[in-house]
């Protein structure tokens, strides 16, 4: 009965997904974030893979969070195969078996010959997930706005003397806690140990309280570019991408502070239970290759997980800008970077998570 | 409706007791109504409801207690105070809503076709009630109706209307008895109409050729001007007189029946007479009544009075 | 039935009346009545069934979602066992304990269900998730004594906070979750406490989810109201026509129309610019219209107009004009006569319009998430938040059903104080 129960109410939240269903292997199912990310891998990966394989590939888009995929688990009706996840997301699915494990010695190795797991960068490989790219949360402004000096350091950000006007951030705490901190001395390596102690969340919302009613809270990845672009903010945190994509191809002037980026990676995962589980794994096994994932940087600017990719990077493929120094991991950008630590969002996101709209809303 | 100020008036001024009310809005002309479906407010009791105008003009909580009494008394409702409009019959809801326009002792009564909504059985009762609690009152009451007999039963005066014009303002017996002009004898009950020519005068009567050429008859003259001038005769059905004995009167022709008509408390009988076979004659049913039958002939007579020369 | 009855009258005089075949008629008509009434029922059986399906059920087990709680009880069967005899919450527990926890957990992993279980516990307990994946890898290699092993693993185990929540979380049937939806919790004694001030959200959520609703549900009835009273009186060509600008919110995608909201009011759309350029504010002085509470309300309250204007609009059709015409033959002004008596009878579409918006706008999710800003949020943004982020699911069907159970006292107050017969939705 219990078991019955709990199938059936995710079932029910599962119900929408029951049309979509694909039984024949001839099909794969990638799900991914959309817009502009989605066609950068649709383009690196999906049309050189049917080409080669002559299976079909549906892309379907999703918002993140493992909420889909653990109504499919939990129903038996797994109709996604390969989801595009966020570490974070990654290794509590695994931990919660709701992603296959993945046998990693599988991945091809570099041209060269130095194997997957030495060619991946540190971090990038995970028990249920593959990298494919780096992307990160930076902050950018309107040069064209933008009268005056120009900020530079993350600090800069929450200087509303020295640049004055509205911020835009996510409406979450993840990232905006970092980015409080570093701008408030802390080294990016120590940011983790500092936001551990509860001194430390004191100090980041502290720094966050400075700016509090000058920012316009965004929560989807689309919304900054619109927010610089219509001039409602001054400064706003983004992902690279966005930033670069509505620069490069929309003509806009805007520019990128890599200062105190905090950085995150997105893995293939396959959700456990997947019909298609062989395709699926070959799939990834043909995207995550040298080749394709510096193709995909073709396509937008989130840097390779492959160190043997970073040299094959050419230009994108529309505006024909050189794309190297546009990647998050390029030397110049990467010096003062911050990776996302998963394990402590995976600890204490939910206590600060509240505590973050008890701020808000105060 | 203009005489309540729901419209404006085009031309012309509206008197109320000798003050002109043209320029008054309808909640300052002291007028009481009474409309078709009542318009009691579904969401007041019958207190609340006669209350209602009386505090729209400031009247004393005391007075008003008092006033209510005495206006459901006079329409018999008397401890229906507490009632919604919906526990009401028809004729209860009626009552109540003549009650409301009389509480506030109003100059004047205006009631729109007030019996229309209601069965025929109790609309002539409610003709009686009104009758009587306006006999009681005495104040003055403009009824507008469509039905005749309903304006003969209640008027002190009534005033025919044809297209907005007035063909008679008369009491109910002259109106009936003595029509002016064809529209209101038509208009009046039922009557037989014939078409002739006036052949001589004599008085206050006159001489009449049918047009169809069946004869001549005597008539009163009401308003044809002399000699030569066309002319319709009325001729109410209850008046003709079935085998009158020869002599006894002015006109009497001989008639076939054509068809009898069972009604209760008189017989229906269509005849042809004078050129027409639509001609009407109500014999009552009385004790010793003539007796005929469908197809036989009679001779059917009237007075030079009962037969009405009108203008065309 | 008509022919049932004619023949009846046909029957001999004396005995009952029948049938053509002779049955009694008050039995065949009975049985007419109620076969007719079988046809109606099987006519509604599907939308029965449908709403059964797709309506109650999931009700249900939301309600039982926001009270089950199995992962703990299942996964560490010797440690809650062990823990029985564990009362004074001073002390920490014996070694025992420790030891079961030390197989539960090496079991977990082997079975792969640690993830779950950690994350149910970090619910409770912010950082025992790590805590629990961390001592669950060694677990294997754990030997005894497992009290000081453990302890040495984690300064959380010699913590009794972890214990009591350990504890507390291994019944299988909880009302945690209620308590985190009012901003309480148990402390290590298992007294219901007041969670830290940083942490309180619900409770004022839902208070700014009720404001807020009662602020649109105001609006949308002053908005109405008059749209209603036109839409009513007017010829039916005009009236056509208006309808169909009240309806054509209806036909607008929702994001479309949240989404040209933003357009019109942000700090640089076109509302400011207009006041700026009046000069009735400053360059510097323009108005923060959108991503907060004000924006929220002006959003909700276009996008649920609609449904104050329809119940509204077809109770004011029903009422005569012939009322007001009453009412000012009886001495009253204009005025008077509309708010005593043209008023009072709109008010079962009143009312039903003030519950249909009032309810909609209180379970409102998308546009306060995209127009919200940081003071704009409601309850059903913290739902969804649990349902799609956290996966914290009993949390956000304890939240639903808090806010389901407000809605349906609402409704019982409202019957009480106006009565349902008098609702009029069309």
């Amino acid at each position: 009965m219990k078991r019955f129960l709990t199938a059936s109410v995710s079932a029910v939240a599962a119900l929408g997904l029951w049309a979509g269903a694909a039984a024949a292997a001839d099909k794969l199912t990638v799900v991914s974030w959309g817009g502009a990310y989605s066609m950068s891998q649709v383009k690196a990966y999906h049309e050189p893979y049917e080409a080669k394989k002559g299976i079909k590939i549906l892309s379907e888009n999703y918002n993140g969070g493992l909420a889909e995929i653990k109504a499919q688990v939990e129903a038996g009706k797994v109709t996604w195969d390969v989801v595009d996840l966020e570490l974070s997301d990654a290794v509590r699915g695994c931990d919660e078996g709701l992603l296959e494990e993945l046998d990693l010695s599988q991945l091809p190795p570099a041209p060269d010959g130095t194997p997957a797991k030495e060619d991946f960068i540190a971090g990038t490989l995970h028990d249920c997930g593959v990298a494919t790219i780096l992307w990160s949360t930076i902050y950018a402004y309107d040069a064209g706005r933008m009268t005056g000096g120009k900020p530079r350091t993350i600090a800069d950000f929450f200087d509303t003397k020295k640049f004055p006007g509205k911020r835009g951030m996510r409406k979450t705490p993840k990232v905006n806690l970092e980015f409080a901190l570093m701008a408030d001395g802390v080294p990016p390596g120590k940011v983790y140990e500092v936001l551990s102690t509860p001194k430390g969340v004191d100090r980041a919302f502290a720094k966050l309280d400075t700016i509090k009613g000058n920012v316009v809270w965004w929560e989807t990845g689309s919304q900054p570019p619109q927010l610089l672009a219509d001039g409602e903010v001054a400064l706003t945190t983004a992902y690279n991408g966005r930033i670069f994509d509505a620069a490069a191809t929309e003509g806009k002037s805007f520019e990128i502070v890599w200062d105190g980026q905090v950085w995150d990676i997105d893995l293939w995962a396959i959700p456990k239970g997947s019909p298609n589980k062989d395709a699926a794994v070959e799939f990834i096994k043909f995207s995550t290759d040298t080749r394709r994932l510096a193709d995909q940087a073709r396509f937008i600017s989130y840097g390779p997980a492959r160190r043997s990719s970073v040299a094959l990077i050419g230009k994108h493929f529309e505006a024909g800008i050189p794309m190297g120094p546009h990647m998050p991991t390029a030397p110049g950008n990467f010096k003062n970077a911050l990776q996302n630590n998963f394990e402590f969002w995976a600890d204490y996101q939910d206590e600060l998570n509240e505590r973050f709209n008890a701020w808000l809303a105060n | 409706m203009m005489l309540a100020g729901f419209e404006t008036v085009t031309y012309g001024t509206i008197y109320l007791g000798g003050d002109p009310i043209n320029s008054l809005p309808p909640h300052k002309r002291g007028i009481g109504m009474v409309f078709q479906n009542y318009a009691l407010f579904p969401h007041m009791t019958v207190g609340e409801n006669l209350s209602f105008p009386l505090e729209a003009r400031g009247v004393g909580k005391a007075d008003v207690q008092e006033k209510i009494g005495r206006a459901l008394e006079a329409v018999q409702l008397g401890g229906y105070e507490r009632r919604r409009p919906s526990q009401l019959s028809g004729g209860q809801q009626q009552r109540v809503a003549l009650a409301r326009a009389l509480v506030f002792e109003p100059a004047l009564v205006l009631m729109d076709e007030p019996l229309g909504a209601l069965d025929k059985q109790l609309r002539e009762h409610m003709q009686y009630e009104i009758k009587h609690i306006h006999e009681s009152l005495g104040v003055t009451v403009v009824y507008v109706t469509h039905d005749q007999s309903e304006a003969l039963t209640l008027s002190d005066r009534i005033a025919v209307l044809n297209q907005g014009v007035i063909q008679q303002i008369d009491a109910p017996t002259d109106l009936y008895e003595k029509p002016n002009n064809a529209f209101v004898a038509q208009f009046i009950g039922e009557n037989n109409r014939l078409r002739g020519r006036v052949r001589h005068m004599n008085g206050t009567s006159c001489r009449v050729e049918l047009d169809n050429g069946h004869g001549e008859m005597q008539a009163l003259a009401v308003n044809v001007s002399g000699s030569g001038t066309p002319t319709t005769l009325s001729l109410r059905p209850e008046r003709v007189v079935i085998d009158p004995a020869p002599g006894s009167l002015p006109n009497r022709f001989e008639a076939r029946v054509e068809e009898l008509t069972y009604l209760g408390d008189h017989i229906r009988t269509r005849v042809n007479v004078c050129g027409t076979d639509q001609f009407i004659v109500k014999i009552p049913n009385a004790q010793g009544h003539a007796s005929l039958k469908e197809g036989s002939t009679v001779a059917v007579g009237w007075e030079i009075d009962d037969c009405r020369a009108l203008g065309t | 039935m008509t022919d049932a009855a004619t023949t009846g009258a046909a029957a001999p005089a004396d005995g009952p009346l029948t049938t053509a075949d002779g049955r009694p008629l008050k039995s065949a008509l009975a049985r007419a009545e109620r076969i007719r009434r079988v046809k109606a029922m099987l006519l509604v059986l599907p939308l029965l069934l449908f709403i059964l399906i797709t309506f109650l059920f999931p009700i249900a087990l939301m309600l039982f979602r926001s009270v089950d709680n199995p992962i703990v009880a299942d996964n560490m069967p010797r440690t809650i066992a062990a823990l029985e005899a564990w009362d004074d919450r001073g002390e920490l527990p014996d070694e025992a304990v420790f030891a079961a926890l030390a197989a539960d957990l090496a079991e977990a992993r082997r079975n792969r269900t640690i993830g779950r279980l950690a994350t149910r516990l970090n619910y409770e307990t912010g950082g025992l998730r790590s805590t629990v994946t961390r001592t669950g890898r060694r677990a294997q290699r754990l030997k005894a004594p497992f009290k000081e092993a453990l302890i040495g693993l984690d300064e959380d185990w010699a913590n009794p906070e972890t214990w009591a929540a350990i504890k507390r979380l291994g019944k299988r049937l909880t009302g945690v979750n209620y308590l985190a939806a009012v901003d309480r919790r148990y402390d290590v004694n298992d007294n219901v406490v007041p969670q830290p001030e940083v942490r309180r959200i619900y409770v004022g959520n839902f208070i700014q989810t009720l404001w807020m609703s009662v602020i649109v549900t105001i609006a949308c009835l002053a908005l109405g109201f008059p749209v209603a009273y036109l839409l009513s009186i007017l010829p039916l060509r005009y009236s056509n026509v208006l309808m169909i600008l009240v309806l054509l919110p209806f036909w607008t995608s929702l994001l479309v129309r949240t989404t040209s909201w933003i357009v019109l009011l942000q700090t640089e759309g076109i509302i400011n610019d207009i006041l700026v350029w009046s000069g009735i504010i400053s360059e510097g002085g323009r108005i923060q219209l959108i991503f907060n509470a004000e924006g929220t309300v002006i959003a909700m309250t276009h996008i649920l107009l609609p449904f104050m204007i329809l119940p509204l609009y077809s109770v004011m059709k029903t009422i005569p004009p012939i009322y007001m015409r009453a009412a000012m033959s009886l001495g009253a002004g204009r005025h008077y006569a509309f708010w005593r008596v043209y008023a009072p009878n709109t008010l079962p579409g009143v009312g039903a319009g003030c519950l249909l918006v009032f309810i909609l706008a209180i379970g409102y999710y998308i546009t306060p998430a995209l127009v919200g800003g940081q003071d704009g949020m409601m309850i059903s943004n913290f739902i969804a938040y649990h349902m799609q982020r956290s996966l914290n699911w009993g949390l956000a069907a304890a939240l639903g059903a808090i806010l389901l159970f407000g809605v349906l006292i609402l409704y019982w107050v409202y019957s009480k104080l106006v009565g349902l017969e008098r609702l009029k939705l069309g």
